[in-house]
């Protein structure tokens, strides 16, 4: 059924009986051309780019739990693509163009709210780190303003310019950046796919992936053996696990990231900010909470929750950005697991193992990526080989050194 | 999560500070690519048992090898380091 507001009026007439469930809920068969491991986001946009930019429409997503479970339903919901990197610039720009034009493609209300991203700045030096960051956006044809105290201080009446240690300077705003209500992400994707006749198949965990010869040749799974010509791992925080299902071991830890969300109150903030000087970000949703969230705990982990420091940590910085909000009691907290890059880029690419395409190392920003994620993910299955907005996106650009590291830190997992 | 320091006790984890996986051997300078490929960017990143190592900078400033499981955070051993390195 086609979504409109004719279809609202029609069932207006008739109580409103006539919907049906968004997605079939299929037996597995016991054969595909491609089976896709894991329906999250990225799982999900996958299949349906398959399905519509490449025919491919022999596809089972498969779900060890229900869709929207995983990250994609767990996010702060922030989209954005101001990065510097060539390579990010136009994958997460080219996300951003998707994300545009979503909700018409796959007919679903996403909310996709382009409501600005501000990145404030703390200090001269960040400030220089910011224009440049600024600059290269604009040369990749990416929106980005610099602002000074004064258009901070106009934007955001409640923050505290004045801090004594972490004054705020200015700020660095896209504002074709947003955020996007997630679970209708997760939902919008699985029904668009399903109507193109993919198979979602919820609670069936892949146990094993068969190997013969160098070549993949179908998945064990918890609702039996399907046998598949090429396989896409898109598991998140658990790619290192689906990996090692395929004897390979990948450059990803797995950590725990929090977000948080305050009681409703009326709309006192109608942007997206993040904190300079301290890992900390917030936003309003359209119900009134705030949502926000700051940085990992720092340690491996598959356990969904996290612990009391960070959550202290983040309070503080909430505080310290807007001393308002310390009236304001949290209502939720929750976990989820992140898989940890170590060059804080992804990976979208092909394996050593033929037939086996890899979809991973996401760390705190994968639901910006999940459009252009899928997008790519699905040419380089369909096609073999990787889109040039994908091609440096490689599991082996860190055996060759050709790491993508935003921050230029080395190698460690907590970049994102 | 509280962690069982050898000389000061159950600490709260904010005292800590983690750096990952413990007896991950550093590879000779003129070991091939690979070897320190693996070692610096590969990990075996289980669900499960994790042996690794954090440093209680806030406390006895000791290396410890901790013994935790991933999935629920519960910790099974805490050793100082310069003992559980010696061990094979
Ligand atoms: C608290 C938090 C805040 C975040 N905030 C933002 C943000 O503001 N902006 C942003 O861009 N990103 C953000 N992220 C990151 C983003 O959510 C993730 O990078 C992204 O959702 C990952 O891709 P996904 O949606 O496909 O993952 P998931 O939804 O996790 O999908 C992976 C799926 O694989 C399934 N799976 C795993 N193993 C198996 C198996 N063996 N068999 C079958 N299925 C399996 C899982 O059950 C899961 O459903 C945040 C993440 C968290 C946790
Ligand atoms: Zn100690």
């Amino acid at each position: 059924m086609r979504y409109s507001v004719f279809a609202l009026l029609r069932g207006a007439l008739t109580g409103q009986k006539h919907w049906t469930p968004a997605w079939r809920n299929p037996e597995p068969k016991r054969a595909y051309d491609t089976v896709i491991v894991g329906g999250g986001g990225h799982g999900l946009a996958t299949a349906y780019y398959l399905a519509k930019e490449h025919g491919i429409t022999d596809v089972a997503v498969l779900e060890k739990s229900w869709i929207g479970s995983g990250n994609v339903g767990r996010n702060t919901t922030i989209i954005r693509s101001n990065y510097l990197l060539p390579a990010n610039t136009q994958f997460y720009e080219k996300s951003l163009q998707l994300w545009e034009g979503l909700e018409q493609d796959i007919n679903f209300n996403a909310m996709v709210s382009q409501r600005g991203v501000l990145n404030l700045y703390h200090s001269d030096a960040q400030r220089d780190a910011y224009a440049r960051r600024g600059n290269a956006m604009r040369l990749a044809g990416v929106d980005a303003e610099l602002l000074d105290a004064a258009a901070v201080r106009a934007m955001l009446p409640g923050l505290d310019m004045d801090n004594a240690r972490f004054p705020v300077m200015g700020g660095l705003l896209q504002r074709r950046g947003g955020t996007v209500r997630h679970d209708a992400v997760a939902w919008g994707y699985a029904r668009a796919a399903d109507r193109r006749g993919v198979d979602i198949v919820e609670n069936c965990e892949v146990t094993g992936i068969d190997i013969v010869q160098g070549r993949v040749t179908g998945v064990q799974t918890t609702r039996g053996a399907i046998r598949a010509r090429r396989i896409g791992l898109a598991a998140a925080g658990n790619s290192s696990r689906v990996a090692a299902l395929a004897g390979l071991r990948l450059p990803i830890e797995s950590h725990v990231l929090q977000a948080f969300v305050s009681e409703g109150i009326k709309p006192v903030l109608d942007t997206v900010v993040t904190f300079g000087a301290g890992h900390f970000y917030v936003s309003q949703s359209d119900k009134g909470g705030l949502v926000f969230g700051g940085d990992i705990d720092g340690y491996n982990s598959y356990a969904q929750r996290g612990s009391l420091p960070v959550v202290e940590e983040v309070m503080e910085c909430a505080v310290a950005l807007f001393p308002a909000f310390s009236r304001l009691r949290y209502l939720r907290q929750w976990g989820g697991i992140m898989d940890m890059s170590m060059d804080g880029s992804p990976i979208i690419g092909t394996t050593p193992i033929e037939g086996l395409f890899l979809n991973c190392g996401w760390c705190y920003g994968g639901f910006k990526a999940t459009p252009a994620s899928g997008w790519c993910f699905a040419h380089t299955i369909a096609t073999g080989a990787p889109h040039p907005l994908n091609a440096a996106f490689t599991l082996d650009r860190f055996r060759t050194g050709a790491v993508i590291d935003e921050k230029g830190a080395g190698a460690t997992p907590n970049l994102h | 999560m509280r962690i069982p320091c050898p000389l000061c006790g159950a600490r709260g984890n904010e005292e800590f500070t983690y750096l990952g996986p413990a007896g991950v051997a550093r590879p000779a300078p003129e070991a091939p690519d690979d070897a320190w490929h693996a070692y610096l960017h590969e990990r075996v990143n289980p669900a499960g048992q994790h042996r690794e190592l954090w440093w209680h900078g806030q406390g006895c400033r000791a290396w410890i090898v901790v013994t935790r499981d991933t999935r629920t955070h519960r910790i099974e051993a805490a050793t100082l380091a310069r003992d559980a390195e010696a061990r094979p």
